[in-house]
């Protein structure tokens, strides 16, 4: 059947619905990694690995802290009627998992505030003295930093896995109508944030824990990707047409090169070598890793606004 | 209570565009947008080809994915007939129900909010007909309500052979093409 559609071009809708833009994408890309780094953190903490003064758990939550502000910004100015965006916390809507996400977004905050108050800077203690006797109060309760910890690793999941199911909510779009993409971006989000950490970190042993902890968070990302792919393909016709568009269409190209290859396979095996001692740590694996992170966000949005239900008769 | 619907005789349909431009007239329609438009379909093959011209719109579904996915309550059902309206007030034109509806019915308007039919509820409440209906000169559109057995559009569902538009996506759309 052809379907021929006049009269109609309407701006971010036709000729394909293309209403989101870079702003999404970034956004979906620093609350993943921003989730994985609250879990990493939050590990950390509970383990009680925060008793070595080089862990990473106490400069994660100021670098988290502003990579969401950074997301928040992005996602801001994604949106068209800016002046009514306090309207987000005049109510909670229980279906809509954006509404769910802005209310988890005011809950990290002072989640990571607690984390950072746990070390804070020389200058910081000096000027405001009531920091310095809470964030020692603090440091004296173990209980209370594992509770942290914990809380950490919860809300960071919580974030990691809303930022999967605010697309996979999208019936419309059938890429996106898979119940498995929050594990997607959080297996991506996890990586990313190990790949980071591993990137910076000071301590040795950590750098080598994380290096790890990313070869594991890489294969499961490309089994669960597997599965997302296995699972459109056996379904609708409508759904076979969207796998169809990573696999060998429209964004096969940037799919197959930049997320599979160049973020997933030669990071894994760089670091499985490393890992191995069969070659010395090196930088561009991370780098790769969050390379591909932030490629896999915009693929799966853009492929996803392009796929489309159609009219049969 | 009502359940609003339109019931289009794709039999009679010539893809004028008078819906069209009575939209944009009657409800200020920013140029270059519309909340209706005609959709030509061709299927079959030579010499059995069949061509079937719809005028389209919002589909003011009984299970509103747009209204599901909105995260302050701006798209919701309004108490009269059931027809899914956008509280421009409230709107913060995050686009998610324009990314929820399977019919690509929305738009952003030029001033930041989600726009679409609203089946000009403002004359349907004043006891007529919406702008595109009573303007259609081969009266092949028909709006009315479905709960009552007695309205047009419930007889029409009756005796003619109908289909909507993506039945499988399974929003429940209330504009039902006669065949």
């Amino acid at each position: 059947m052809l379907e021929l559609t006049t009269t109609r071009h309407n701006e971010l809708i036709d000729p394909f619905f293309h209403a989101w833009g870079w702003e999404i994408p970034v956004y979906l890309f620093l609350g993943g990694l921003v989730a994985g780094m609250m879990i990493i953190s939050g590990y950390f903490l509970f383990s009680g690995r925060y008793k070595e003064t080089d862990c990473s758990c106490y400069y994660l939550p100021r670098l988290s802290f502003i990579f969401l502000s950074l997301g928040m910004l992005a996602l801001f100015l994604d949106l068209e009627h800016k002046q009514y965006v306090w309207r987000l916390y005049t109510t909670f809507r229980v279906t809509s998992p954006m509404s769910w996400g802005s209310w988890i977004l005011i809950l990290v905050y002072p989640v990571l505030i607690a984390n950072m108050l746990l070390r804070l800077p020389e200058t910081t203690k000096q000027k405001i003295p009531l920091l310095k006797k809470i964030s020692d109060k603090m440091n004296s309760s173990h209980n209370l930093i594992r509770n942290i910890g914990v809380i950490n690793m919860f809300l960071g999941a919580m974030l990691g896995m809303y930022t999967g199911i605010l697309l996979s909510s999208l019936g419309a779009r059938p890429l996106w109508s898979t119940s498995i993409l929050w594990l997607l971006f959080l297996m991506s989000g996890l990586s990313g944030a190990a790949a980071f950490v591993h990137l910076i970190a000071k301590n040795v042993y950590e750098r080598e824990l994380l290096a790890k902890a990313d070869n594991g968070f890489l294969i499961i990302e490309l089994f669960v990707i597997m599965l997302m792919i296995i699972g459109l393909v056996v379904s609708t016709q409508v759904h076979k047409e969207a796998a169809m568009l990573l696999l060998s269409g429209r964004y096969a190209a940037v799919f197959w090169v930049f997320v599979i290859f160049i973020g997933i396979l030669i990071p894994l095996l760089l670091q499985l070598l490393a890992v191995n001692h069969k070659i010395h740590h090196t930088p561009l694996a991370p780098i790769l890793v969050i390379t591909g992170g932030i490629i896999l966000r915009f693929v799966i949005v853009y492929a996803g606004e392009y796929s489309h239900w159609f009219i049969v008769k | 209570m009502a359940r609003y619907a339109m019931v289009i005789d794709t039999t009679k349909c010539v893809g004028c565009q008078d819906c069209v431009i009575a939209c944009e007239t009657e409800n200020n329609v920013p140029e270059g947008y519309c909340r209706d438009w005609i959709t030509t379909a061709t299927s079959g093959k030579f010499p059995t080809v069949q061509l079937e011209i719809r005028s389209e719109r919002c589909n003011h579904c009984s299970e509103p994915p747009c209204v599901t996915s909105c995260p302050t309550g701006a798209s919701h059902i309004h108490d009269v007939g059931g027809v899914v309206l956008v509280n421009h007030d409230e709107c913060i034109g995050c686009k998610a129900c324009l990314a929820s509806c399977p019919y690509d019915a929305r738009f952003i308007h030029p001033d930041g909010y989600a726009d679409k039919c609203t089946f000009c509820i403002h004359r349907v409440e004043k006891g007529e007909d919406p702008a595109c209906v009573s303007v259609c000169p081969t009266h092949c559109m028909h709006f009315g309500d479905l709960d009552d057995p007695e309205s047009e559009v419930s007889k029409l569902l009756k005796e003619r052979k109908y289909h909507t538009n993506l039945p499988e996506a399974g929003t429940g759309p209330n504009i039902y093409y006669l065949i």
